[in-house]
């Protein structure tokens, strides 16, 4: 299907570049001039795609290149924290401007109509791909801090002799606290510490599920013939967990991880003392 | 700027989104925009505390029992007090009796049982919906004063 109306866009491109921008500033998806330069390429290397392959071959060699500076807008524009909709709205402004143009060029409406077709086709297409481009680029970063996170979050410390410590920081979820709880036990094991102290200074909350996690932790380490000690209980956590229900009775809970040692020397019948 | 009329009191909608939930991974963020909301209204640490530990609550059943959904965060204000409305929907099987899910200790997933009860408590508006077969959509709203 040849379309003629389609391949003469590029003899209008700046009045195009120009409504384009006009709708895109009313509309508040680009901040302006950092893109004008990129914009005028998009629009160049489209119109050049149209002229040649008419949008009914979108895997041409044009076409291709105009999906390689597209991708790149999209995750530079996703950096600069435009949302995945300013970023489909930075496309479909530019189907509008170029439909007006469109109408403006081609009286039949039947080829019109066709034009409209293709064009519609081959922006869809890209606004696809930019969402793609979109989800890829934050699911990367995703990934890599899931990594990163599971590598810093689960160090056992050997406060005193027959002492553990373990600083809790960020949330507790089930697989975490698997890990938390296998890493706490071996350390048990291997140092021959009879107690252990869970610090949770650095769990923004501690609903019911994180709750059983903890429970769960002491037990366990019961199991292994050492006693647990809960530290770090800010007062609005305490205040949120008493609200919640949750009954933390039978374990010994600690303000800080001070006082939480400071109880491990008193079970230990250790005392420290100032020297003379 | 919508405005919802209830029998007592209009509340005013100031600021609104809506979050998908599909995993657990989602539920971190999801806190954590609630959080910011309850910051921008001028809410407490204790607050603040009770509104994002009510949101992991509810949305730990809407994954776990719901199988997902949306959630959605609101600004409110009442004329007399700002607060933020967190609203939790899914689509899924939807609670049978609702009178024993709100006990204490009541858990068909073997955990503690405290989500709902333990939330009503934590908040200053409690509201559930639900519909065998077609999901659950549970409100709450925590004052800034409340
Ligand atoms: N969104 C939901 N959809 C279906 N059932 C639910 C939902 N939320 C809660 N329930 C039911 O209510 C019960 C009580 O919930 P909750 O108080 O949070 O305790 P728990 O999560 O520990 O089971 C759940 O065990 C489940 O049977
Ligand atoms: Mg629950």
């Amino acid at each position: 299907m040849q379309n003629n109306v389609l391949s003469s866009l590029k003899e209008h491109e700046n009045k195009l570049l120009t409504i384009w921008s006009q709708l895109l500033l009313e509309n508040g998806s680009t901040d302006g001039i950092t893109e004008e330069e990129e914009s005028k390429e998009f629009t160049s290397l489209l119109l050049d795609a149209l002229r040649i392959s008419n949008g009914n071959n979108q895997e041409s060699e044009e076409f291709e290149k105009v999906h390689d500076l597209l991708i790149g807008i999209s995750s530079s524009r996703a950096k600069r924290g435009f949302s995945p909709r300013e970023n489909a709205q930075y496309l479909i402004s530019f189907k509008e401007a170029a439909s007006q143009i469109l109408s403006e060029l081609e009286r039949d409406p039947v080829k019109l109509y066709d034009a409209n077709l293709i064009l519609g086709s081959v922006i869809d297409n890209m606004t696809i791909m930019t969402f793609e481009a979109y989800m890829k680029g934050r699911e990367d970063v995703i990934s890599r801090q899931i990594d990163e996170i599971s590598e810093i979050s689960t160090p056992v410390i050997r406060v005193w002799d027959g002492v553990v410590a373990l600083p809790i920081i960020g949330t507790l979820d089930s697989s975490r606290t698997q890990v938390v709880m296998e890493n706490l036990l071996q350390q048990i094991v291997d140092t021959g510490s009879s107690i252990a102290i869970l610090d949770i200074s650095g769990v923004p909350a501690v609903d019911s599920l994180v709750a059983q996690h903890l429970i769960k932790t002491v037990s366990a380490t019961r199991l292994m013939g050492a006693e647990c000690i809960i530290s770090g209980i800010r007062p609005e956590i305490a205040q949120t967990v008493v609200h919640l229900g949750i009954d933390l009775t039978g374990i010994i809970t600690k303000a800080s991880l001070a006082s939480a040692l400071q109880t491990a020397f008193d079970m230990l019948q250790l005392t420290v003392v100032k020297r003379k | 700027m919508a405005i919802i009329r209830s029998r007592l009191m209009t509340t005013t909608t100031n600021n609104k989104e809506e979050i998908l939930i599909i995993k657990e991974q989602d539920v971190v963020p999801l806190r954590n925009r609630v959080r910011d909301y309850g910051v921008k209204v001028g809410m407490s640490i204790l607050n603040q505390t009770k509104l994002i530990t009510a949101t992991s609550e509810l949305v730990r059943n809407l994954l776990k029992y719901g199988g997902g959904g949306k959630v959605v965060i609101e600004s409110v204000s009442n004329g007399r007090d700002n607060g933020v409305r967190v609203t939790f929907i899914d689509n899924g099987p939807g609670i049978p009796d609702i009178t024993l899910a709100m006990k204490d200790g009541y858990s068909t997933g073997k955990s503690l049982g405290l989500g709902l009860p333990g939330t009503k408590r934590l908040v200053n508006e409690f509201d559930i919906k639900t519909e065998l077969g077609n999901g659950t959509t549970v409100t709450i709203t925590k004052w800034k004063n409340g």
